[in-house]
């Protein structure tokens, strides 16, 4: 899931500053489990515009936030409180404000931060285990990332920082390389970290990154 | 025009054997290390160049050290070549992508570079521009594997460059990293990327170090000892605590902590003197790099008191 950070309130307010009523708009999907842009933020945030003396003319909670063609939809069927409001607030992630974007003229703000692509740890807990890179190496790596959970991405094994197997940014956190070291070692492929890895292919998807799924072209 | 000739006309002339040369005629390898200045005032690092270049066969400069900004290393070396010393170009590959280190490779090449060591380098976060995009399109085996590259005429993108280069190519290893084991791993792989010779992490722990050597001496490479100058027993339980692959035994701490006030240092030099003339006596190394982390002045000292002539040698 997408894990998204609330702004502080002022920064909120100072985004709105020209605005005195403002439409909502949530995700039922990421922002929920995040806390982010649930119900509950939606009705906080209410709230607290409301306290501020702005007008908030109505909230929709799409399922998906970044699913453009039912973000439009449901901008559609709020098309009245849409046009009352001088600004769009997104409780999302900065791919569900985009969504916001596409479906209608009026200014969009981002409510929230969205830090990284993340594993439920348990409630409320998200580490980041993948970055998105566009070109898995987890076959040569345990199943456990060095692009994403070693901090500099090296593929060749451990830094010299590696301390008591943590990381040197951060003593919480695990060395990724003591890890995949560890996990080699158990299922006998050490020759997998011993191989040379070239330098990683940042090309794989150009970015900004677009996907077209190859559709049946029928006969099969 | 061959290299050597680019490189008289564009002022080097080689003043001293290059650290491929004096480890290959055998000779025990003294290099010390400079680290550049915050800023453009670089009066004191041509100090310490004049001090140490007759008195080192090499010096490092350290590049961007601990992920503090600095005067760059390449323009360090530079000096040092101009001053009639010999750099050990430090690079490390957090600021720069596989275009930047390539082009850096090039410069230092054309301008009399002869040896670099390659590094993965610090993280951002522990240095003083915190807020950086950090870079590491490479690291330090495939920075290894880049010059190796470019040896052979060739660039990381698979073109054809118009003549080769040619480097005596460094790595550093951590022989107290903790666990140990990936880091063998890794060194293992630096030699096969293609370093030449090696520095070590910080070492104070002589037999463990005898130890680590037992496994090195296996592979077809020159290593020197690190060696750091303790300047009191605080700075040593802070390594401890804070350098990962660093350790100091208790022993050398007391050692600290019993010096009388102001005087830590010197048992800092003692210690480090000490190292040295075991290291050579035992032959635990091919040669000693000395690390004296602003205390450069001190270094003739050391040389001193652990009888380290390299105009002797
Ligand atoms: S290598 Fe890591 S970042 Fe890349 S796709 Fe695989 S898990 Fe994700
Ligand atoms: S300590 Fe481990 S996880 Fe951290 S940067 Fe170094 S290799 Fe990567």
């Amino acid at each position: 899931m997408i894990v998204t950070r609330k702004k502080p309130f002022e920064a909120i307010l100072k985004e709105l500053e020209d605005a005195g009523s403002v439409f909502l708009i949530g995700c039922a999907d990421c922002a929920t489990v995040a806390e982010t842009g649930g119900e509950d933020q939606i009705k906080e945030m209410t709230e607290k515009l409301t306290a501020e003396g702005k007008e908030v003319t109505g909230n929709v909670i799409p399922e998906t936030g970044c699913h453009e063609l039912d973000v439009k939809k449901e901008f559609r069927a709020h098309k009245e409180e849409v046009g009352r409001a001088d600004a769009i607030l997104c409780m999302s992630c900065g791919a569900g404000c985009q969504s916001a974007r596409d479906a209608t003229e009026k200014p969009v703000y981002p409510a929230n931060d969205s830090i990284f692509l993340g594993n439920v740890m348990r409630v409320g807990q998200f580490e980041e285990k993948c970055r998105l890179c566009g070109d898995c190496v987890l076959d040569l790596t345990g199943g456990i990332c060095p692009v994403t959970r070693c901090h500099k991405g090296i593929l060749n094994g451990p830094c010299g920082g590696t301390n008591e197997g943590k990381c040197e940014v951060d003593p919480e956190k695990d060395c990724a390389w003591t890890l995949i070291y560890q996990q080699l070692e158990r299922e006998g492929k050490l020759d997998r970290m011993r191989a040379i890895q070239a330098p990683k292919n940042w090309g794989p998807v150009l970015k900004p990154g677009r996907h077209v799924l190859e559709r049946d072209k029928g006969g099969e | 025009m061959s290299v050597e000739t680019v490189w008289k006309e564009l002022c080097v002339e080689h003043a001293k054997p290059s650290i491929q040369e004096v480890l290959e005629s055998g000779k025990f390898l003294v290099s010390g290390e400079i680290g550049p200045p915050k800023g453009p005032d670089i009066e004191e690092v041509i100090h310490h160049v004049d001090l140490l270049k007759d008195r080192v066969h090499a010096m490092n400069i350290t590049d961007n050290q601990s992920s503090v900004m600095r005067y760059p290393s390449l323009a360090t070396a530079l000096i040092i070549l101009e001053r009639g010393g010999e750099p050990n170009l430090q690079m490390t590959c957090r600021d720069r992508n596989r275009m930047a280190l390539e082009n850096e490779a090039l410069f230092a090449y054309t301008r009399g570079v002869r040896s670099v060591l390659c590094l993965t380098g610090d993280s951002v976060p522990v240095g003083d521009h915190k807020d950086a995009k950090s870079v590491f399109d490479l690291e330090s085996v495939q920075l290894l594997k880049m010059l190796k590259t470019m040896e052979e005429g060739m660039d990381l993108g698979g073109n054809e460059m118009n003549a080769p280069v040619k480097f005596y190519k460094g790595a550093i290893v951590t022989p107290e990293a903790d666990p140990i084991e990936p880091q063998l791993i890794k060194f293992e792989k630096k030699v096969e990327a293609g370093a030449e010779w090696f520095q070590t992490q910080a070492i104070y722990d002589m037999d463990n170090f005898a130890k680590f050597m037992k496994t090195a001496r296996q592979y077809p490479i020159k290593l020197q000892a690190g060696l750091v100058l303790l300047t009191g027993a605080g700075m040593a339980k802070y390594m401890n605590k804070n350098v990962p692959g660093v350790f100091v035994p208790d022993d050398l701490i007391e050692e600290l902590s019993a010096a009388e006030k102001g005087k830590a240092i010197d048992v800092g030099i003692k210690i480090m003197a000490r190292h040295i003339k075991r290291i050579r006596e035992e032959n635990l190394a091919d040669g000693v790099h000395i690390m004296a982390i602003g205390k450069e002045d001190v270094v003739p000292r050391i040389l001193e008191e652990a009888e380290l002539d390299i105009n002797a040698l």
